[in-house]
């Protein structure tokens, strides 16, 4: 056990200290949920790359810079610590690469990681039906092989920003006498392709935060199936894992909300204590996003001596989303009356992002499978416990 | 940066592990726990033979050497297994006192190897306790009196009993008369290694809060898959399967913060109060909610003597408030996190 960080470390967090500092907008840009602000950050995805910190833990041939998982920790912690934009193509860079990483071909790595980390496709997650959101494997658009290509068909609902992005992941049935989660397919979708289209829905912040995929006999490549036709499940699953596991929610960014919050609470002390359990609240928030950071480290430095993460991911999504609810919640009831201003209200005051925050923490605890799957998967894989 | 444990490390714990699976089984601890001491100088023999007792003794005194990074691990294995407080407090927290009084003290050179050999018993009588744990059957003990430490043996001290619901436990009111003779550190060196014997002391209890956490888990799990009602076993439900899943997460959780907390006290981090304190609270919420939701799936039987869910239950809740009660730990965070320009955010890790 050794927490000191080496010289090449240290250089590496001063460079990307000093690179933020320079660069991250001074302005915050505006929400990726608007057209807009989709493609600020889509230009600021292309500043990061050109600097070849998009993506930092990939092969340099793919756009990446080689670094290790604790260099990963710290390229987070400078990001988040300097209020750095929130990654807008967050689906294709922490989900989808790292499972093409896995299961891809070297065509397709070649294909499609380096216009990832570049953000030149923006990428969404193409899953849920109407029937199948925590049943997942009750999925019911079709993607038929015909010759080299696939015919999908059928409506997905629930894509994140895919009425912005350039492409989505599915997960669809190529087998159609196939049940559950048997005969599924992994295939990459254009959402330029002839036959799609792209039905907004507003979320809680009224903006089109995600949208309805309709598939009107589209038809794409084969050369767009990931890993095994009729395995996709399993490739879904490792999407999944992925989904719930460090890279999707760093512990630098719930640091930088609990450390934000603490400042909040000393701002308005008079007001605050009168409520006691406001000030618990806030010390609790710190110690579970130091806990949260700790974990991280002791989890990369597991996967460093090789070990494989498994079930522990989902009790790391409960973990995180969770923790966020508690912070913007506990930040919400120090603004009092004030917490229900949108930002521009002329009395908005010290209001920041807590109200959008908050709302985005509702969605945590349900998007990348509910907590209650979550629980059930450490009772039965973890636990041993019997399906129910 | 490498937050893990070493082969060795992890090896010796397993052996500890193995060793108490047979030889600290619960019915054999409820029949030593019924005696009037509470202790088995056999078990104490034993154990000593697996060198546990000399894990923190210098080499030249005969012991390992080790610290506490490798006192977190054998930790949990006293709570997993009920092992009671005269073997913490002894080997680890008495020892790392001793060694606080300097290379020549004679104290240590005369106590150490007693350590080592599992026949000395050192109770330690830190402030922050009013009470004694196992100072009735103490060959040494060390007692604060106005920031001093002092050391006499069993026959000069009054020792009164105070029964606790953990039937483990023998806390002692102790009376005595320092005196220049016990004197061993005046209040400067005082002050170090109480405050030392402080955070080790806290940090035992919550190693040992989270191995009880585990137990209780596994125990509860254990039931729950044999348990039937409804023509299944209750562990189908997911409304057990989750109140066994938050336990899961919480230990998850709390695990990282006492690892963290074990190298700032052994490598004297300047935050390592503030470790050691999040880790006891940490490791208390694990163990607390490990029992009230392992009482609730065990149901009845939860609530009845013979289950031995009671007997980890208990001492859970006991070590909770020793060594720094609840609100003892916040404060502590509390003047950490609410201080003028604490390093609160991203990248705090590291060591400076």
């Amino acid at each position: 056990m050794d927490f000191s960080y080496t010289a090449g470390q240290q250089a590496f967090r001063a460079e990307v200290r000093d690179w933020l500092a320079a660069h991250v907008p001074r302005q915050r840009l505006a929400s990726f949920d608007t057209r807009e602000g989709f493609e600020q950050h889509r230009a600021w995805e292309h500043q990061l790359f050109e600097a070849r910190l998009s993506m930092v833990t990939w092969p340099e041939a793919l756009g990446g810079r080689g670094c290790d998982l604790v260099e990963w920790l710290i390229f987070e912690e400078e990001y988040w610590r300097a209020d750095a934009p929130l990654r807008v193509n967050q689906n294709g860079q922490f989900l989808l690469g790292p499972t093409l990483m896995q299961f891809g071909t070297e065509a397709q790595k070649q294909r499609f990681l380096p216009r990832i980390a570049s953000s030149q496709d923006v990428w969404a997650q193409a899953w849920s039906e109407n029937g199948a959101g925590s049943d997942l494997a009750a999925i019911r658009a079709k993607a038929v092989r015909d010759g080299d290509h696939f015919v999908i068909n059928g409506q997905k609902i629930w894509a994140s920003r895919a009425l912005f992005a350039d492409w989505i992941f599915g997960i669809f049935r190529s087998d159609p006498l196939s049940d559950r989660h048997h005969g599924l397919s992994y295939v990459l979708v254009p959402l330029s392709a002839r036959g799609v289209s792209v039905r907004p829905i507003k979320g809680l912040n009224g903006l089109d935060s995600f949208a309805e995929i309709f598939f009107d006999e589209v038809r794409v490549s084969a050369d767009n199936l990931i890993g095994v036709e009729g395995q996709g499940w399993q490739v879904a699953m490792a999407t999944a894992g992925f989904e719930r596991s460090l890279l999707l929610r760093s512990p630098g960014r719930y640091q930088r909300t609990a450390q934000k919050l603490v400042q909040l609470y000393q701002r308005h002390r008079a007001g605050a204590d009168r409520d006691p359990l406001l000030r618990e609240a806030v010390l609790q928030a710190w110690m579970d996003a130091e806990a949260y950071n700790l974990a991280a480290y002791h989890t990369v430095g597991k996967a460093l001596l090789g070990e494989q993460p498994g079930v522990e991911a989902s009790a790391n999504k409960i973990f995180w989303s969770e923790l966020d609810l508690r912070i913007h919640e506990t930040a919400l009831r120090i603004l009092g009356e004030r917490g229900e201003l949108l930002p521009e209200a002329p009395a908005a005051g010290d209001v920041d992002t807590w109200l959008e925050g908050y709302l985005f923490a509702q969605a945590g605890t349900i998007y990348a499978g509910t907590n209650e799957i979550q629980r059930n998967i450490i009772a039965e894989r973890m636990l041993g416990l019997p399906k129910a | 940066m490498d937050f893990t444990f070493s082969e060795q490390q992890t090896s010796f714990r397993d052996a500890v592990s193995r060793f108490l699976m047979t030889e600290a089984a619960p019915e054999m601890l409820r029949e030593i726990w019924e005696t009037d001491a509470g202790r088995s100088p056999q078990l104490r023999a034993k154990i000593a033979a697996q060198g546990i007792t000399g894990l923190s003794v210098p080499v030249k005194f005969g012991g390992l050497g080790c610290d506490d990074v490798d006192w977190s691990l054998i930790t949990q294995e006293l709570g997993y297994y009920c092992i009671p407080d005269s073997l913490a407090d002894t080997a680890c927290v008495a020892a790392g006192l001793l060694r606080g009084l300097g290379e020549n003290s004679a104290l240590a050179a005369e106590w150490l190897p007693g350590i080592v050999g599992g026949a000395a018993r050192i109770a330690v009588g830190h402030p922050v306790n009013s009470l004694v744990a196992d100072a009735h059957m103490a060959d040494l003990l060390l007692l604060h009196h106005q920031g001093e430490v002092h050391a006499l043996t069993r026959g000069e001290v009054e020792v009164e009993l105070n029964p606790s619901i953990d039937q483990s436990r023998r806390l002692c009111r102790v009376s005595w008369t320092p005196g220049a003779r016990t004197r061993v550190a005046d209040a400067e060196l005082g002050g170090k290694v109480w405050a030392e014997a402080l955070d080790r002391g806290a940090l035992c209890v919550a190693g040992q809060l989270l191995g009880l956490a585990q137990r209780m888990l596994d125990l509860s799990v254990d039931y729950a898959a044999q348990r039937k009602q409804f023509g299944r076993p209750i562990g189908a439900f997911q409304a057990i399967k989750h109140h066994l899943a938050d336990v899961v997460i919480r230990i998850e959780f709390a695990l990282p913060v006492l690892y963290a907390a074990a190298h700032a006290l052994a490598t004297q981090r300047s935050d390592r109060s503030l470790r050691v304190a999040h880790a006891k609270l940490a490791c208390g919420d694990a163990a607390g909610l490990a029992a009230r939701n392992g009482l609730q799936v065990h149901g009845a039987m939860g609530y009845a003597w013979e289950t031995d869910l009671q007997m980890f239950m208990k001492r859970a809740w006991a070590l909770d408030a020793s060594w720094g009660d609840r609100g003892f730990h916040k404060a502590r965070v509390a003047d950490f996190v609410l201080s003028k320009d604490a390093p609160l955010g991203p990248g705090n890790v590291g060591d400076v």
